[in-house]
Order: structure tokens, then sequence, then C-alpha cells
């Protein structure tokens, strides 16, 4: 995705499918903090994901098997972290 | 347009055999970032690099202050080796080392730890640096899921596109 802007809970659903994932509440409430972190220029992390309060690290790997923070910053519609943690 | 022919690795087996906080971090970071990235990741911890995962040194991991000519003061100046020895310095350096880390929101050796399992991960020990250091099981993280042999460990490495690191 070129804009963030341009972002919807449809066009989400939409890369997950492709993905193979149905995204739940509980995959949106992660997408929207990643969304409102990316905004205010946080660098995320996997860690700060799991101190979100929304989802333990375990949690999130359940929730976007194989790439927690890649899979769930692309159906954000936000550029992949530039972090190593 | 070239295709690009590479396969993705599947799955790294890294061996940690020091203690110092870099080696220990190498370790953990190239662990927790291949988690992430859906690479299987196991880590087997030999030699001082058991200090990682025995309870009692785990978070008290140092930098070594002697012999370590990158290390510099902040600022680039030099950190001639004579100050090194002095007391409280190993401390110091180390003390600044994990705050920088922390900055950069590098959790302690535990909380990272923990972060690679709930990927996924998987942590071993070495029996013969455990019997070395007359180590036993209930000194580990309680997460560690065996004491191995190499041959044991080298046995979990098979596979495609496997690679061994050692750090």
């Amino acid at each position: 995705m070129v804009d963030p802007s341009q972002w919807t809970r449809e066009i989400a659903a939409e890369m997950a499918g492709e993905d193979g994932i149905v995204l739940t509440d509980k995959h949106y409430e992660v997408l929207e903090f990643l969304r409102a972190s990316h905004s205010k220029g946080e660098t995320l992390t996997i860690r700060k994901v799991g101190k979100s309060g929304i989802v333990d690290i375990k949690g999130l790997y359940q929730l976007f098997p194989g790439g927690p923070l890649k899979f769930s910053s692309k159906y954000a519609g936000i550029p992949k972290p530039a972090s190593c943690v | 347009m070239t295709t690009n022919t590479e396969k993705p690795l599947k799955k790294v087996c890294i061996i940690c055999s020091k203690g110092t906080i870099e080696d220990v971090y190498a370790t953990l970071i190239m662990a927790n970032g291949a988690v992430m990235e859906g690479i299987e990741a196991k880590v087997f911890f030999t030699f001082f690099g058991l200090d990682a995962i025995t309870k009692k040194q785990m978070n008290r991991l140092k930098t070594a202050t002697v012999g370590n000519p990158a290390m510099r003061a902040p600022g680039g100046l030099p950190f001639p080796t004579i100050l090194g020895i002095l007391p409280g310095v190993e401390a110091g350096v180390s003390a600044m080392m994990k705050s920088q880390m922390e900055k950069l929101d590098v959790p302690p050796v535990d909380e990272f730890l923990e972060m690679i399992t709930a990927g996924g991960g998987e942590i071993y020990a070495c029996k013969m640096a455990m019997d070395m250091f007359k180590l036993e099981k209930k000194d580990l993280w309680e997460e560690v899921k065996d004491v191995l042999t190499v041959g044991e460990f080298y046995a979990m490495c098979g596979g495609e596109n496997t690679q061994i690191i050692f750090t």
C-alpha cells in the first residue's frame, strides 16, 4: 500500500485473506494499535505490541503466524517496522 | 529481469559459547529475528554462554572492559585498557550498554528469551559445559527445553535450507 490514509478494514481483510488469515476483532485491535503508533511516529517493535494490553507476544504469533510484525504491519497498511526486535 | 532462484531460509541453529552482553545479545537478536520472520530457531548455549540461561546470572551479564579495542568512551574518545581494570568500570559500562539497549526497546535477557519461545524458538543447554560448570537443570531458566550433547543438537539441525551459526 502506498498511502496509509487509504486504508480500510475491507482492504485489510482482503490482504489477509490472500495469506489465508481471517481477520477477527482481535486482529483489528492490533491493526488499529499499529496504525495509531505509526501515525505518532513511533518505531514499532514486537515488544511494544506485546505490552499494548491488546495481546501478548504469544497471542500475536497466533494471530499472525509466521510473521507477527511483518504481516500485521502489512495488513495495517503501514511500512514494515525498521527494527530488529 | 532475472529470476530469483534462492530458497528462503527455513531454520537457523545458533550456538552461543560466550557470556558477555554483546555475544549473548547477538544470539538473542538473531534468534528472535528469525522467529519473527517465520524461520524456525533452535539455540544451544554452551561454555560461558550458559550464563545467559542460568537463573542466577542471566540478568547480570557484563561487557568486558579489558582487551576490547572497539570500546570507546561516549563521544568516541579513546578508552585505554588500563581504565578497564578499575573497580566499578565494568559494572558502569555494562549498565550503560543495557540502558542504551532498553532505549531501543531491546528487553532484558529473561524477557528476550520469553519472546523467542513465544514465537516457537527452542532453547537448549550443553550437557558437557553443564557438567564442567557443575550446573544442574534446576539452575537453568525454566523454559530451557532440554540439556543436550552436541550430537543430539546436530540431529535437530537437519532439513533443507538450515544454517548453523556460531557466536
